[in-house]
């Protein structure tokens, strides 16, 4: 979903007719008031249409014909229109990506659960999903829609999620764990849960971010303040410029009208990137949304632009979520057949990942090892191994140190052979599992992780944009550094406790860098929230979505190498578009001073480079480009410029010469191109 | 011609060749490393520091930098305001020179405090000998006060300085004792050697061939001579300045004169380099500078020696190039090489009338103290240039996809507002003042007319060149407008304080802040600001903000006089 939805066209008939209306909407002076720079065009606009009336009543003949400032009037409100356009129809897109994204939680039956106490106890009844409220209780059956965002309180069940995730694979959501989270839209498959509600209605994550997208309570991110005061910074300048022209020329004897003073002006004025400023900003945050990531505020995707350090889970981001087994060592004494099937038969009961790969590896058919009368024992964090009982046959498949305690305890020795096999298969970065029988040692079963495909290739790409990786594993220090050094990650936390990510957080950001993390557990809040940003996983509990600055619908924890990108390319666009914009100047400059002179100092025609046909046509051509340059770069604004890992100097020199140099030659051409056309008549 | 062509050659090699040496040896003094020259000055200073009851080792915020130094100018005004005033009964006057008029004291002085050194007065008639040695003072103070403000910018960008860069009082007596004093005693030796007076005797008489008793001002010129070039100063002891012949005596002279003037400016680019540790960005700051400055100087020399069209037209060959306004003992080239350095550093002073130069040539040197930043006045130079690379960093910072940081701290909206004001400043009180008077003359001609010597064009030239240069702090005069009037004294005068102080007071604020923020480390995706590619950024800023605002007054001025000339 997130990738084939951005093909659509930039300009969907809807979208475009919802656009249009609001360019309208957004002349009021309130609106326009937020943007400085497109104030003082409004402004212009006003005094033109006041000149146009002052013509039309017959008050002056000194400033023209009716028609040439009419067109210039019109030309101004045009360049305004485009401008608003430009927020208006990346903020309809926003709102339309969020949108299909809240429609999969319309109106839903929902089981409520009356409160104890109420009538009877637990009285299931079903209500319209909006009239669930933060804190109640509902029933989820195989075949439900879940109603609203909660947290499974009790119970287990396949839940398929594609209407947000676009993934097809069901996926298993419990109570307890960090996998608790529910979400409004999704079907569930199996089983029965019963859900606390998590989210007002209208308060939701998605709820919210829909409200950042539409104008009223956007707050502008800081570096959009600095830009604008740097944009406005230049518009004083450029009111001065002109204010000052009207005694120069008075001095020069050269009568100047209003039209060409407001038409110096705003074609001097920053209007390009001014027009389009607030534009790229919420495209930025429609883009973290076409990939999926629902972000809480505009400065998250701005800082993710700035991230220096990433924390990344091991399980999941680097490697293949799970282990698998790839060899069987066995000790010396026994017989390979007889360590495989002692192997196999522990792994019989054995529902994790790990204990159906060793199945898988021997090749053999689970049926023909079923035993009668057995005992499962499951694995336990305080036994950390696993096994089973049948008749006098005890075997047990766990980590190296708990299988040594059990076979010691019984008074047998731990073999020299089996020792020294898993300090060899830990150093390679493998698991190793220690099997034994009746309190012997069979062997030693070897587990690899599988590191994902191409993120190496990922990693070195990011050390390219100057951001330095993390791997965070519960693993032992030796896997952890023969996995990070496979992967190519640049540093790595072993045997990580949650308060260690906390304090790796911490120690990064004193000395000036910026982190990120992912997670998903309520242990992982706290660091969340630390983090400058933070993703949670949508499957998280609320607690960690909460703590976050960022929620990824996809679970997926490569996500934050895509916000690094979405982050950096927003932060370049308005860069390049500022820098176009003001490159743009050299030419207009050139196209409309030797104009406003030249009817009083006729030999001044030697700066009319581009040879322009009349003052007029000079004027009005500079206008006509300075208006139709924003809705030309509005597919840039939206789509955002794009990001090559080349170095910061390479890429500075590229984007300079692309829109700086670009910014001084495009507009020569687009000049005297309109100049030819417009010569026509004036 | 090719020897003229090799003069000004040597000149700036050899002030670049003497500004590195130096730059180390400033940069020494500001980090407080030892130098080969402690021994000689430390108990200078220690005697200074003594009857000051200064403790120069109590380092200072930035707002108490900008409390000290706006102390010892207010201070410095007073006094001089008292001494201009009051001269005509005050000692060292033997040629029984009136006192200043209020509205003239009010612009010299501020004049000489800020380093501008325009001059509405003569000085062989308008002040007294201790008139001249007050202004001299001030510009040892004025000069020592730049560099001293730009030490404190430099130490506030050293990495780990937390807040507190130095001690302003340290740095300033530095200044002043170690770089200025010494220079200009070895400059002033030179001058003396080849003829420039130091006297306290009044004028002095002869007869020429023809019978005629000349009276020749003199008094202690070459001591003022020497400090109004290297602290790009400008303000001379005569009323023509180094056109004088006993203020610039001959081409040797006029070689160790323009020598000085880019000297100091020049060192402190290297000063930065050694102070931070960053040889590349020092030399990054360095070649924009002179790229410009050389873009400023190439066609001003080519317009000089071509002569002046007008004169072409009727048939008369100009082997020396246009002479109109210029000495014989220096000719066209270094006329034009001095008149490009002197506006180009915020200097002032002149060896040629500007009046005359060709109309280009007078745009170039408008041009180079509109910028104000390609080397510009000792230390202050590169407090402007600092504005336009904040300006530059943040929007390159942005075009790496990164909020934008400089030298490992984030420029952020405080920081921008700052460098907005500065950098709209400039462009504010030029425009602002010339179209004041532009407007007054246009609406009143006949009140005013005693304003302009000529009409149309060039008589725009001259109001904008007066208004650019007191912004500037540069204090040459176009020449040829009545300008000793109340309105062009305290128009000027307000001009050259507010361009004076604003633009030392924003570089500091902001060096402070960003000093006091916390310090990114770099990686590869962080700009780098010691690049080719980020100098051109810098120029491509300086050219747009600096050059561009004033393209529209320009070609109502020396523009349109080109082609109309042509």
């Amino acid at each position: 979903m997130s990738k084939h939805n951005m093909k659509k066209g930039f300009f969907d008939r809807s979208l475009f007719r919802e656009a249009l209306q609001q360019s309208f909407i957004k002349l009021k002076p309130q609106t326009m008031f937020r943007n400085p720079v497109m104030f003082t065009v409004w402004v212009g606009t006003i005094v033109m249409t006041a000149v146009c009336i002052w013509i039309a009543a017959g008050g002056t003949t000194s400033q023209g014909s009716l028609t040439y400032n009419i067109i210039i009037t019109v030309i101004l409100l045009v360049t305004l229109l485009f401008a608003n356009f430009a927020e208006a129809i990346a903020e309809a897109r926003g709102k339309a990506q969020a949108g299909s994204l809240r429609k999969t939680r319309a109106e839903t039956p929902a089981k409520y659960i009356q409160a104890p106490g109420d009538i009877f106890v637990e009285e299931v009844k079903i209500v319209p999903s909006s009239q669930l409220r933060k804190g109640d209780l509902f029933l989820c059956e195989a075949g439900d829609i879940i109603p609203i965002d909660g947290e499974i309180v009790e119970g287990l069940a396949t839940i398929d999620e594609s209407a947000i995730t676009g993934e097809s694979a069901p996926v298993i959501r419990e109570a307890g764990g960090d996998k608790s989270s529910v979400t409004g839209g999704t079907k569930v498959l199996s089983d029965r849960i019963r859900v606390r509600v998590t989210t007002a209605p209208g308060e939701s994550f998605l709820d919210k971010m829909i409200a950042l997208v539409e104008g009223a309570s956007r707050q502008k991110t800081p570096n959009e303040i600095a830009l604008t005061i740097l944009l406005s910074g230049f518009t004083l300048v450029f009111i001065i410029v002109c204010v000052t022209l009207k005694p120069f020329a008075d001095y020069a004897n050269t009568p100047i009208t209003i039209a060409a003073f407001i038409s110096l002006f705003v074609c001097l004025i920053p209007t390009t990137i001014g027009g389009l400023l607030s534009a790229i900003g919420i495209a930025g945050m429609d883009r973290a949304l076409r990939a999926n990531v629902i972000t809480k505020s505009g400065k998250a995707v701005e800082t993710a632009g700035d991230l220096d350090t990433l924390l990344l889970d091991k399980t999941g981001t680097i490697t293949i979520g799970n282990r698998k087994a790839t060899h069987f060592y066995e000790v010396q004494g026994v017989t390979k057949e007889q360590f495989v099937n002692a192997a196999v038969q522990a792994s019989l009961a054995d529902e994790t990942p790990e204990g159906k790969s060793i199945i898988e590896l021997s090749g053999r058919n689970p049926a023909d090892h079923q035993v009668q009368n057995a005992t499962f024992i499951p694995f336990s964090a305080e036994t950390r191994s696993s096994g089973i009982d049948f008749g006098q046959t005890r075997i047990r498949k766990g980590a190296a140190d708990a299988i040594r305690n059990i076979v010691c305890r019984a008074g047998n020795p731990f073999p020299e052979e089996a020792a020294s096999l898993v300090k060899k298969i830990a150093a390679e970065g493998g698991t190793p599992l220690v099997v034994s029988e009746n309190e012997q040692v069979l062997g030693v079963i070897e587990l690899q992780d599988i590191i994902k495909p191409g993120i190496r290739e990922r990693f070195e790409r990011l050390r390219k944009m100057g951001v330095k990786t993390v791997m965070v594993t519960g693993d032992n220090p030796l896997t952890a550094r023969y996995i990070a050094n496979k992967a190519g990650v640049d540093d790595f936390i072993a045997e990580a406790k949650p308060e260690d990510k906390m304090n790796y957080i911490r120690k990064e950001q004193q000395s000036g860098k910026l982190v990120a993390m992912m997670g998903d557990g309520t242990n992982d809040a706290p660091a969340l929230a630390q983090a400058d940003v933070g993703v949670a996983m949508n499957s998280g509990t609320q607690a960690a979505k909460e703590a976050g600055n960022m929620v990824d619908l996809d679970n997926d924890p490569t996500k934050l190498i895509e916000i690094v990108e979405i982050g950096k390319q927003l932060l370049m666009t308005r860069g390049t578009l500022t820098t176009f914009s003001i490159a743009n100047d050299v030419a207009k400059y050139f196209a409309i001073v030797p104009a406003l002179f030249i009817a009083s100092l006729p030999s001044l025609q030697g700066m009319n480079i581009m040879q322009l046909h009349s003052p007029e046509s000079a004027i009005l051509s500079a206008v006509i480009f300075n208006a139709i340059i924003i809705p030309l770069l509005i597919p840039l604004a939206l789509r955002g410029v794009s990001y090559k890992p080349i170095g910061a100097s390479a890429l500075l020199r590229r984007n300079l010469l692309i829109y700086g140099l670009g910014g001084i030659i495009v507009p020569f051409a687009g000049i005297k191109l309109i100049d030819l056309i417009v010569s026509n008549w004036f | 011609m090719n020897m003229e062509i090799s003069g000004i050659i040597i000149m700036f090699i050899g002030a670049v060749l003497l500004a590195l040496p130096l730059g180390r040896y400033i940069g020494k003094i500001y980090s407080g490393d030892r130098t080969w020259a402690d021994r000689l000055f430390n108990p200078l200073d220690k005697a200074i520091f003594k009857c000051s009851g200064i403790d120069p080792s109590k380092e200072m915020s930035w707002k108490q930098h900008l409390a000290a130094l706006l102390t010892i100018n207010l201070l410095w005004f007073f006094f001089s305001m008292f001494i201009l005033m009051n001269m005509s009964w005050l000692p060292l006057n033997p040629d029984a020179n009136p006192s200043m008029s209020a509205d003239l004291a009010f612009n010299t002085t501020v004049s000489f405090v800020s380093n501008t050194n325009l001059q509405h007065y003569s000085g062989e008639t308008g002040v007294s000998y201790l008139g001249q040695l007050v202004l001299m003072l001030f510009q040892f103070i004025s000069a020592g006060i730049g560099m001293a403000a730009c030490a404190v910018v430099f130490l506030a960008m050293r990495e780990g300085t937390s807040g507190k860069p130095g001690n302003f009082y340290n740095l300033f007596v530095k200044s002043c004792t170690r770089v200025l004093l010494p220079l200009s005693i070895a400059v002033a030796v030179i001058l003396l050697v080849n003829g420039t007076p130091m006297t306290f005797k009044g004028k002095d008489q002869f007869v020429s061939l023809q019978g005629d008793t000349v009276n020749v001002s003199r008094g202690p010129a070459a001591a003022m001579v020497a400090i109004k070039q290297l602290g790009t100063n400008g303000g001379g002891f005569f009323g023509v300045n180094s056109a004088h012949p006993l203020e610039n005596p001959n081409y040797i002279t006029n070689i160790v004169e323009n020598m000085s003037i880019i000297l100091i400016p020049m060192a402190m680019i290297f000063a930065l380099g050694y102070i931070l540790k960053r040889k590349r960005f020092a030399w990054m700051v360095f070649g924009v500078m002179t790229v410009g400055f050389l873009l400023l100087l190439i066609p001003s020399i080519y317009q000089e020696s071509a002569g002046n069209p007008a004169i072409a037209r009727m048939g008369i060959s100009q082997p020396m190039g246009s002479m109109e306004g210029k000495e014989v003992r220096f000719g066209s080239v270094a006329s034009a090489f001095w008149a490009i350095t002197t506006t180009a550093t915020s200097n002032g002073s002149v060896n040629a009338m500007h009046d005359s130069l060709t109309p280009l040539t007078g745009m170039f040197a408008m041009l180079g103290m509109m910028i104000n930043a390609v080397y510009g006045g000792v230390g202050v130079g590169f407090l402007n240039f600092y504005i336009f690379i904040i300006i530059a960093v943040f929007i390159s910072g942005l075009m790496v996809g990164r909020t934008p940081e400089f030298l490992g701290k984030k420029v952020e909206a405080r920081e921008m507002k700052i460098a907005a004001i500065i950098a709209l400043l400039h462009p504010l009180l030029i425009l602002a003042g010339t179209a004041l008077s532009s407007y007054l003359y246009a609406h009143n001609p006949d009140v005013y007319a005693s304003w302009l010597n000529n009409p149309g064009s060039h008589g725009f030239s001259e109001m904008l060149y007066e208004y650019t240069s007191s912004s500037a702090n540069n204090g040459s005069g176009f020449e040829g407008l009545g300008d000793n009037t109340p309105f062009w004294n305290i128009s000027c005068g307000i001009v050259m304080a507010l361009s004076r102080y604003l633009p030392i007071i924003g570089p500091i604020a902001i060096a402070g802040m960003l000093s006091a923020k916390k310090y990114v480390p770099e990686s590869a995706g962080t700009l780098k600001t010691d690049t080719a590619t980020f100098g051109i950024m810098v120029f491509a800023v300086i050219v747009i903000i600096a050059a561009l605002s004033f393209f529209p007054a320009l070609s109502l001025g020396p523009i349109a006089e080109y082609f109309g000339m042509k």
